[in-house]
This record gives structure tokens, C-alpha cells and sequence, in this order.
């Protein structure tokens, strides 16, 4: 929210430099996001009285002697159309800094330093400046619009520094407001809260009002939809006169980047910037049936507001209405029917509290956020409802601008707007601190928080002002005092009273960040990719329409349709991450992933979907194969102590011939393969990569090995080296399997040698082995391990065809 | 008899001169004291044809002359052997700067580290662990935690929504209440996760990591939340960083604070890094709220609680200068492997 230094004086006495002021707001809960001066790129401009000026010939240009009092005299070249001697204009001296402007002298294209420069010839020393030079509109000083030089007043003092006089040394404060403060999204909100810090009191603005005896006969004001309306108030002025407002008003409204339109609508606006209540004012003119209805849309019922847009409304919305027709969107904006024209002869003023969550789904529904409905939202209070109307009410009066009749017409709910008592513990609220605040402190603190408070022994009773409607036990309380105690008193101690409990994570989380180590180890880095995907991911993957991957639970309101699936599957983040890393000439690599995929029970979800962890291996480049992405399988299950079997099969985003599903206990836990060519061209990689899933919340619930101590043998173990011939269709793990079942002594086979060629027959393949036995208890007697051989060649031959190579 | 030693003698002095390798000694060295075909060893043969008498000093002249030998062929054999592996080792000569053989070793996550170092500094504090669920429904997200479906402060966070009641948590606090559903006090957890809004730019990814962390035990106050984070900041931060709090506002914790650091990079004195300030934001804090602890089924005239909760990118970017938060979720290997601090 913006406050300008100059506003905010308007009700405290700020003694302090604008930059403490702003630590002030900081350490009692308002942060600044931003401060600067008006003028802050405005610097070395002064009154320059105008002593001669003479056309030059043939140009639209004037030679000027300017007097810049205690500056000097200087010559300065001038193309504006209003330079005349003895006037008094801006004068930027050389080296001064004003805002350049395009070539309409109204658009602001950056900040200039002003040099020593020679037009047609004839030297300048310095700049005569228009308004939109100095950054200063038509409503922060008259003749700051025109498209010429700006005129000083006559008696402007030759030579001064023209920002007091322009305004330009005044301070704009941006705080951010929390949502538990709506009381201070304004300028007298904020003020109470600077009066506070500063231990000064507030002076609360003018509610008095000159009222006639008029009415406006029969007019009624009803309320039909209470729920989203608690209060509505309604007055009606006459004898309006249409014009301009005073330059101050215009002043506060233009810093705060409001344009000024005319008194009426003016008055609704300054009104709501200073008491924060939203306010509305009707022609009477373009209202029919006496009446004013506060009620719900029909279904299909239109509107067209003040900005000429139309809206289709239903009946969760809310409609102001005259006896014939909707003249405003509750709380959002006013109906164009009924808008303040040059003509208004009388309006009918509101100030009314609608229920926050209700304009905040029209807002939402209709697109539509406007001042009135953001400070909706947040919530207003009905005090501030009541004295805000006053306040319209008095400024009437002041600007001279209408009549204020006697028809006030108020509905509510019977809200009262009475301060409300509040009895609390001292002790509560210093154990919520942790420190003992002296009782006299509390009274201090919440005497300049408007609280009036008591202290009779443990129990502080606060009469608590009803915009505070935040406060509700003694935490608040509690919070209210040390924001203004002041932090700092708060010391470090560590939980005297708690009981001891045992720290650190589970096993589950010890395990995953184990394997993510050992993944680590065989030089992986680990990467963390969005829960979400894209529709165009799933056809990247060349998934089939229906594949239980495309079954994704959809975002509804997605930042963009790249990111608005939720993740089905890894795989094709870990696709675009290779993908990218090529791109940028990162030519090799191992990356993997952790995280989830969401497989919802149905859809639209009804209830929570199933978050399974997943981990996905993406590796590319020169020595990478197959298999040395299946050695990165093997040590995921050697980390997880488990055993993975490979089978053969396919996924449509991978080689058909260089894929395996991985199996555990029987039971598929996720593959691994090559990428397939269309899928690496669509993707424009330049380098073969390989792709890895594994579902680890199915893993998470298989028995793994528990770590345990088989005894040595006392005697040698002896090995067999074996070439066998086979079909090509034969698998090495057929083959160790059969080796395996043959023989329980078999400690370990490992294949060493793999050929195919001209010395076996040519749809044959050779693989050789070298098979460990093991002894038991007792050493192998002299033709132990031969007869092991024997029974597996026999083995070999019976059920693959297998023979010895020869 | 003497003659003969000296031949033999002179014989092997004559013969040792031109041996360039061991294995000439041993082959040249076996011609005299093989015990069998040695001609030091034949000698000993002749000991029938020597006179009784004479022979216990040919047998003395004998093992004289085999000790004798013996003493030159060690020596040689030494100085041979010495020079031999001189040679072998001078063959051997490499670059020792050549580069390495053998993969280098990846990084976990420059998040995961953080995670990690966060987890350690709390774990010894007696915080378990808890991991938070990435979709939510609408109570766990706002309304447990005194965030009804009116409440502006919703308004701080823009949710994506998966159906009126599913959404992508916005806040990992949704786990203080799925925790003190099924536990009761003492509580001491931390909760990572990831959470979601929608904000996109340079310091806004609509993904990123929170770490919650709830206690809720008797007489919990301010003053302990200050302590516990004053140590948390020094094992992250450094052992000179001090914590600062300041007025904030959560709807799930009253009195609310927002906790700066003083600035690692200047100490305070005020830099790029801290804007000038001298302080750093890093994460939002308070004493839980008495609605969310009643929500919970935990009375709040009994019990009360702490409640923190730390934006893990935030963190992680101060704590390497990482200026761009997307850098975090592109998997650039040039950019993994820079964070190594595992």
C-alpha cells in the first residue's frame, strides 16, 4: 500500500527523518518494501526568473537570460512556446538531472543530466523545464500538464531549489500490509500505527457535516441478502455542483497514482485510500423506484460497469439495485447506468461491509480485481463503514460541493461498533514470551494501541477498538505487546520444560539417501525435476491412448499446458534433462531422480491419489551402454539388498531390442533401455542414452536381505573355465540358470567371453564361463568338480541345446 | 693343494668383473658353490685323496675359500640387485600429472545437501523426520491450519487446484496437522517436502522445497524458538551469524515472526547480497496457533508449540550464490557439479 510522508503528517506529528520512520514501521510488523522521494531523479533544479528573452531567426527557438540568484546568470536556449521575460520557470542547471522525454514532451523515456550545449550556434547553459521534465502532473501543481514550461508563482524565491516548492521532496512509503492487519490499508490505519511507534498521539480527521433538514420522500434502502451484506449504509446529497477538486485533494491522490475526475467521485476515492473503507456514489438522476436493493443476481442477469464492460452474472453474486435494475457489483465496482456525470444535480453515497469471501469469488469468477474489492477482500469493519461515510459527508461540506440531506438510511445486522472488553492473563502472555514485560510496560503498549487498558493483579482488561477485529485471546495480545516492546528483549533459551525425544530420520529415509550415495558413486548427480508435466511429454514417450500414464491428474489451473499434468511417470523429465544437457554440449553424464508420480484412484479426485516414489536413471554418451546402465541397476539392489532379475520387453519409447523389465521376487518393478531413434531424433540428441525406472514404493514393500554370516570353508574352492555353443536365441541367464540348478556347490559364474563368427556355425553364438565351486564341511574328493561339469554339460544339452565348444 | 684355492680364487675374481645381472651371478655363482657341481663343492670329494693328516686343514682351506665366495657373491649380487632395480624403476618413470583413471564421483542435489545439513542440525536436537504429501485437500492446507475458506490470508499463496477439494500443498505446515493427528505431545518433527504455487520468475519457481519443523510440549514460548534457531544458524551460517526477529503474520501461528539473519557475506555491515541491510530473511516462525493445536485434538491450555518453516531453494541459493532459482531444476551437469559439500 502507498502513504506519502505528507499525508500520513496530516494525523501524527512525525518528528523523525523518513528513513527512521521507516525502521519504526519495520520493527512493529510493517515492512517497507520501498521508499523513495517524489523527486528522487529530480536534483539541481531551481527558480529561474527570465530577465530577457529574444527570438532567434528563423527558429521557434528564444535566447533567454535567466537569473538563478545565488547560481548566477545564465544563457539559456529555449524552444517552449510560453518563455517570456519576467516569468519565473524551472531552471536545470548544468549538471542537473531532470526526466527525458519523447518526441511529444509527454512520454518519460529515462533520466538526463543537463550539459553545457550550443543550439544553432548559440551556447546554453542549463534547461527551462516543463512539468513532465520534473515528473510533476496537472494535479500535483497546476500547469504541471501543459506542454510548455511550467510557471512558477511570481513569488517564487529566484534561485531556490524548486522541489519543497513543487512537492518533490515528499516520500511515498510502499508497506506491505499482513492479512491479519485490514485496519491499516490506509492512510489513517497506517497513521494510528505511526503514532503508536512514535509514541505520539493521532488526530483523527474531521466527521462533521452540516446536515439539512431535506428528505428524499419514500426512499427505503433493503437488504435481502443479509448473509453477504451485514451492513448498509445509504445518504443521499443534493444540490451537487460538478467540478474539479481542491488541488490538495487532487495532490494526494495523483501521489498515490489515483487521477483525479471530478469532486463526487473524488471524494469516493479519497475517502477510501484514507479510512479504507470503499465507497460509491449514485446519481439519483439514472435511479428509478425510489429505492435501493441490496440483493443476489438472477441467473444470466447483466451488468455493465463503469468501464464499460459487460458481465453475466448468477446468483452467487452480489448486486446493488435500484427498483428496476442492478446499478453496481457489490463491493467490485459501479454500474455505467448510474455513473456521476457533469449533469449529477444529487447522488445517493455508500458505504456498506460485504461478506469478504463472497467478493473475493465474484472478483475471482469475473476476472475483475479492483481497489474497492482487494480491500473486500481483506476484510472492512463496520466502524470503519460508519465513520467513513461521515467523512464523505464532512468533505461535502468542506469542497462546498452539495447538500447534505437528512435522509440516512442505515441496515444492519446489529453490529456494534462499540469497543468490546477483553480480560487476559499477564501470565499467559508473558509464558507465550518467555519473558516476564513489566506490567507498566503492557499498560504503556496497549495505551498507545487505543486499548485502554487495566491491570488488576494477573488480569489486563482491554477495551478492544472494534477495527481490531484480529484480536480474539492473549496470544494477540501477547503479539501486540512485543512488537512493540520490541523483539530484541526476546533471549535465546532451550525448552526448560519439554521432555526429551529421539531425533533423526527413519529408515526408509536413511535407506533412499543411501542409495542416492551409491548412485552418487558411480558418478551420477543427482537432479530434482518438476511434479509436473506436459500433455505433449506422455506423446514424446509415444505412450497409446490408453496407457495408465496418460490416466494423470490434471491441474486446473495450470501456469501454462506445459506444466499442467501431474508426472504419470519420470521418464520424460529425465529425457528433457538429457535433452538439454546435449544442447548445451554437456556430451556425457548420469543423472538421476528421486521423486514422485501420482496415480489417482479416480478421476476427478475424490480422494488422496497414490504418491509412489520412484526413481528414475537417465545416462548418455561415449561408454555408456546398456550395460553399463544395468550396473547401475545392480548397485541400486545391491544398496537396497535386494536381487534384480532383467527380462526382455518392451516400452514404446525404447529399443525394442535393448530394453528389460526388472524383476524382484517375482514381482515387475520398473525397466531399463536403450532410448528409441524417433523418440532421440524428436529430442535431437546427439549422443545414445539410456533410461532406468524403478517404482520404490513397490520395492519398499519386498523383503529384502538382512545382512548375515555364512561360515568359510577350511578348504580350496576350485573353478572351471566352459565355452559352450548355443543358438542365438539362447539368454545368459538361461544358461546360468541351468549351471545354477545343476550343481548346489556353484559359488559364482561369470561370463568372460562372448563370440559369434567364422569359426562356430553361423546362427550359433558362443559364450564362455567361469563357474566357482565351493566346498562345503568337506573338501571335494579328486573328481568332484568334473562330475559337477559332466552333470551340467548334461543338463545344458538336455534343455538348451548347449554343447561344449569344441 | 693352496695352488688350487688360488686358481679358483683367482678364477672367480677373474670371472665376476664381467657380470652385468643377477641371473649372470647365479649362473656364474653356481659353477663354484652348487653343492653338487659346484668346483668348490668337488673339491670336498677330494678330500679322500688328501692325507689323513692334512686334511682337517684342506677341510678348513675349503670352507675358508666357500666362505670367501660366498662373501663376493653377496656383495655383488647386492650391488647388481641395487642397480638392477634402479634401472627397472628409471623404466618405470611416468607423469604423475597426468590426469586420473576412474569415474569421479556425482553430487546429491544442491537441495538434498542443504535437506541433509538442516536435517543433521535439528536431528540432534530430537527432531524426527516426517515426509509431507505433494497433493493435499482443501483442510490440511488451510483449514486445520485456521485458514477458512474465507480467509484473505489465502490470498498470500496461489494455489493450483486439482478439483474443489485437491490441491498441490502450498505450505508443508499441512504435515504440524497430520502429525499431531496421530501423535501427541512431546512433539518434535521436522517435515521437508515439496510445495507448490503459482509464480513463475528469476526467485519464484511454481515447485520448491519447504522445511517445516513443529515442537509442542509444555511452556513452549518465544524465547526458545530464538534459541533453537540461534543454533541452527550457526551450523549453517557460521558460528558469528545472529538471528534477528521480527513481526509477521501467519494464520496458523500467533504471535508470527519472520526471522533474518545478520548477512554471512559482510557480516552486517550491509552489501549487494543483503541490499544494504545487513540482514537476511530466511524463514517464517511462531508459536502455534491455539485453533490449529484445538483442531488437532491437543488442549492449548495444556500444551504449546513452536512451529518454523524454511524455504530449503532460499537457503541453498544465499548459501552458494546461486542467482536463479530455475538453475535448481534444470539439471545442467555444469551446474551439479559445482555444489559438492555432500
Amino acid at each position: 500500500m502507498l502513504a506519502p510522508l505528507s499525508w500520513l503528517k496530516e494525523y501524527v506529528d512525525i518528528d523523525v527523518a523518513p528513513h527512521e520512520l521507516e525502521k519504526k514501521l519495520f520493527s512493529c510488523g510493517f515492512e517497507v518494501e520501498e521508499l523513495r522521494e517524489v523527486g528522487r531523479d529530480i536534483s539541481g533544479v531551481v527558480v529561474g526568473y527570465v530577465e530577457e528573452c529574444e527570438p532567434i531567426p528563423e527558429t521557434h527557438l528564444h535566447l533567454c537570460k535567466v537569473n538563478a540568484g545565488e547560481h548566477g546568470v545564465f544563457q539559456v536556449c529555449c524552444g517552449a512556446d510560453n518563455v517570456r521575460a519576467g516569468g519565473k520557470f524551472p531552471l536545470a542547471l548544468v549538471g542537473a538531472t531532470v526526466y527525458a522525454t519523447a518526441k511529444d514532451h509527454k512520454t518519460v523515456e529515462g533520466v538526463m543530466t543537463i550539459k553545457k550545449g550550443k543550439l544553432r550556434g548559440y551556447d546554453s547553459e542549463g534547461m527551462l523545464c516543463s512539468g513532465t521534465e520534473l515528473g510533476v502532473s496537472e494535479d500535483m501543481f497546476p500547469g504541471g500538464g501543459y506542454n510548455g514550461l511550467l510557471e512558477l508563482p511570481e513569488d517564487a524565491r529566484t534561485g531556490e531549489d524548486v522541489k519543497p516548492l513543487l512537492g518533490l521532496d515528499d516520500w511515498i512509503y510502499d508497506v506491505s500490509i499482513t492479512a491479519n492487519r485490514p485496519d491499516c490499508q490506509s492512510i489513517l490505519g497506517l497513521a494510528r500505527e505511526v503514532a503508536a511507534a512514535l509514541k505520539k498521539p493521532l488526530k483523527e480527521p474531521s466527521y462533521d457535516y452540516a446536515q439539512t433538514d431535506v428528505v428524499k420522500e419514500g426512499f427505503t434502502v433493503s437488504v435481502e441478502a443479509s448473509d453477504l451484506c451485514p451492513r448498509y449504509i445509504g445518504h443521499y446529497v443534493y444540490d451537487v455542483k460538478i467540478g474539479e477538486s481542491p488541488l490538495w485533494m487532487k495532490r494526494r491522490l495523483a501521489l498515490v497514482g489515483q487521477t483525479a475526475i471530478s469532486n463526487i467521485v473524488d471524494i469516493t476515492n479519497y475517502v477510501m485510500l484514507e479510512m479504507g473503507q470503499p465507497m460509491h456514489a449514485f446519481d439519483c438522476g439514472y435511479l428509478e423506484g425510489n429505492e435501493i436493493r441490496v440483493r443476489r443476481a438472477g441467473d444470466g442477469e447483466k451488468i455493465v460497469t463503469l468501464d464499460s464492460q459487460e458481465y453475466e452474472l448468477n446468483s452467487n453474486n452480489l448486486v446493488i439495485c435500484d427498483g428496476v435494475k442492478p446499478v453496481a457489483l457489490a463491493g467490485v465496482m459501479g454500474g455505467l447506468n448510474s455513473e456521476i456525470r457533469d449533469t449529477t444535480a444529487a447522488v445517493m453515497f455508500e458505504s456498506a461491509k460485504f461478506a469478504r469471501d463472497n467478493i473475493r469469488k465474484t472478483s475471482r469468477a469475473l476476472g475483475k480485481r479492483t481497489d474497492a474489492s482487494a480491500k473486500y477482500e481483506k476484510g472492512v469493519d463496520e466502524y470503519t463503514t460508519v465513520h467513513a461515510m461521515k467523512r464523505a459527508l464532512h468533505l461535502i461540506t468542506e469542497l462546498g460541493c452539495g447538500k447534505v440531506s437528512a435522509t440516512h438510511l442505515d441496515v444492519n445486522t446489529g453490529n456494534s461498533i462499540e469497543p468490546r472488553e477483553m480480560k487476559v492473563s499477564v501470565r499467559r502472555v508473558n509464558d507465550v514470551l518467555g519473558i516476564e514485560v513489566p506490567g507498566e510496560e503492557i499498560l504503556k503498549i496497549m495505551e498507545s494501541l487505543n486499548f485502554a487498558p487495566a491491570i488488576d493483579g494477573d488480569e489486563l482488561t482491554l477495551q478492544v477498538p472494534a477495527y481490531r477485529e484480529d484480536m480474539d485471546s492473549y496470544p494477540d495480545v501477547a503479539e501486540e505487546v512485543i512488537r512493540m516492546y520490541g523483539y530484541d528483549h526476546v533471549i535465546p533459551t532451550f525448552m526448560p520444560d519439554a521432555l526429551v525425544t529421539m531425533g533423526g530420520m527413519n529408515r526408509k529415509q536413511r535407506r533412499e539417501l543411501k542409495l542416492k550415495r551409491d548412485l552418487c558413486s558411480m558418478g551420477a548427480y543427482e537432479c530434482i525435476h518438476y511434479s509436473f508435466f506436459s500433455p505433449s511429454d506422455l506423446d514424446l514417450l509415444r505412450l497409446p491412448e490408453d496407457a495408465p500414464e496418460r490416466n494423470a491428474i490434471r491441474i486446473l489451473n495450470p501456469i501454462n499446458e506445459e506444466l499442467s499434468l501431474m508426472r504419470t511417470t519420470l521418464a520424460a523429465s529425465m529425457l528433457n534433462a538429457i535433452a538439454r544437457n546435449q544442447k548445451k554440449g554437456n556430451l556425457s553424464g548420469r543423472l538421476f531422480e528421486l521423486g514422485k508420480k501420482f496415480i489417482p484412484k479416480e478421476l476427478p479426485l475424490t480422494d488422496y491419489p497414490d504418491e509412489r516414489d520412484t526413481l528414475c536413471i537417465g545416462i548418455f554418451g561415449g561408454g555408456e551402454s546398456f550395460f553399463t546402465l544395468k550396473g547401475m541397476a545392480e548397485k541400486t539392489a545391491e544398496s537396497l539388498y535386494l536381487k534384480f532379475e532383467y527380462v526382455p520387453c518392451a516400452k514404446p519409447f525404447l529399443h525394442p531390442y535393448q530394453t528389460a523389465a526388472i524383476v524382484c521376487q517375482g514381482v515387475e518393478i520398473g525397466y531399463l533401455g536403450k532410448v528409441a531413434y524417433p523418440v532421440a531424433e524428436e529430442l535431437d540428441l546427439r549422443e545414445d542414452s539410456y533410461l532406468l525406472e524403478i517404482d520404490m514404493k513397490t520395492v519398499a514393500g519386498l523383503e529384502a536381505g538382512k545382512a548375515s554370516f555364512h561360515p568359510l570353508s577350511k578348504f580350496p574352492e576350485e573353478s572351471r573355465d566352459l565355452a559352450l555353443v548355443m543358438d542365438r536365441g539362447i539368454t545368459c541367464s538361461q544358461v546360468e540358470t541351468v549351471i545354477r540348478d545343476s550343481c548346489s556347490y556353484v559359488k559364482k559364474i561369470r561370463l568372460f567371453d562372448v563370440y559369434e563368427g567364422e569359426q562356430i556355425p553361423a546362427d550359433k553364438r558362443s559364450m564362455a564361463f567361469t563357474v566357482d565351486f565351493e566346498p562345503g564341511q568337506e573338501a571335494f574328493e579328486e573328481d568332484s568338480v568334473d562330475r559337477f561339469v559332466k552333470k551340467i554339460l548334461k543338463n545344458l544339452k538336455n534343455q538348451l541345446d548347449v554343447d561344449l565348444r569344441s | 693343494m693352496n695352488d688350487k684355492f688360488e686358481s679358483i680364487k683367482q678364477e672367480i675374481l677373474d670371472g665376476i668383473d664381467g657380470l652385468a645381472s643377477s641371473r649372470a651371478v647365479y649362473d656364474f655363482k653356481k659353477q663354484f658353490l652348487d653343492s653338487k657341481t659346484g668346483k668348490i663343492g668337488q673339491l670336498m670329494k677330494e678330500m679322500k685323496n688328501i692325507a689323513p693328516e692334512e686334511r682337517a686343514g684342506f677341510g678348513k682351506g675349503v670352507n675358508e675359500l666357500k666362505e670367501w665366495a660366498q662373501q663376493k657373491f653377496s656383495e655383488l649380487d647386492e650391488k647388481i640387485r641395487e642397480k638392477e632395480l634402479k634401472l627397472r624403476y628409471e623404466l618405470e618413470r611416468i607423469d604423475v600429472t597426468m590426469p586420473a583413471e576412474g569415474r569421479e564421483t556425482g553430487n546429491l542435489h544442491p537441495i538434498t545437501q542443504m535437506r541433509n545439513e538442516i536435517i543433521d542440525v535439528f536431528s540432534g536436537m530430537g527432531f524426527e523426520v516426517f515426509e509431507n504429501r505433494e497433493i493435499e485437500n482443501d483442510y490440511y492446507n488451510f483449514t486445520a491450519l485456521n485458514t477458512p475458506k474465507d480467509h484473505p490470508a489465502r490470498d498470500m499463496q496461489d494455489t493450483f487446484y486439482l478439483s474443489p477439494e485437491f490441491l498441490l500443498a502450498t505450505q508443508t505446515s499441512a504435515a504440524q496437522i497430520h502429525t499431531m493427528e496421530e501423535k501427541k505431545p512431546p512433539i518434535k518433527i521436522l517435515c521437508p517436502g515439496k510445495v507448490f504455487r503459482s509464480d513463475d520468475d528469476a526467485t519464484h519457481s511454481p515447485m520448491f522445497h519447504q522445511m517445516e519443523g513443529l515442537v509442542v510440549d509444555k511452556k513452549i514460548t518465544l524465547c526458545d524458538l530464538k534459541g533453537m534457531l540461534d543454533v541452527f544458524v550457526k551450523k549453517i551460517y557460521g558460528e558469528s551469524t545472529t538471528t534477528r526477529l521480527r513481526p509477521s503474520y501467519f494464520p496458523f501461528t500467533e504471535p508470527s515472526v519472520e526471522v533474518d539473519v545478520s548477512c554471512f557475506e559482510c557480516g552486517g555491515k550491509g552489501c549487494k547480497l543483503c541490499k544494504g541491510t545487513g540482514w537476511i530473511e530466511i524463514l517464517g516462525a511462531g508459536i502455534v496457533n491455539r485453533k490449529v493445536l484445538e483442531n488437532c485434538g491437543i488442549d492449548p491450555d495444556e500444551y504449546s508449540g513452536l512451529a518454523f518453516g524454511i524455504g530449503i531453494e532460499r537457503a541453498t541459493m544465499l548459501k552458494y550464490g546461486i542467482n536463479n532459482i530455475k538453475l535448481l531444476f534444470e539439471s545442467d551437469l555444469r551446474v551439479l557439479e559445482q555444489i559438492d559439500d555432500n
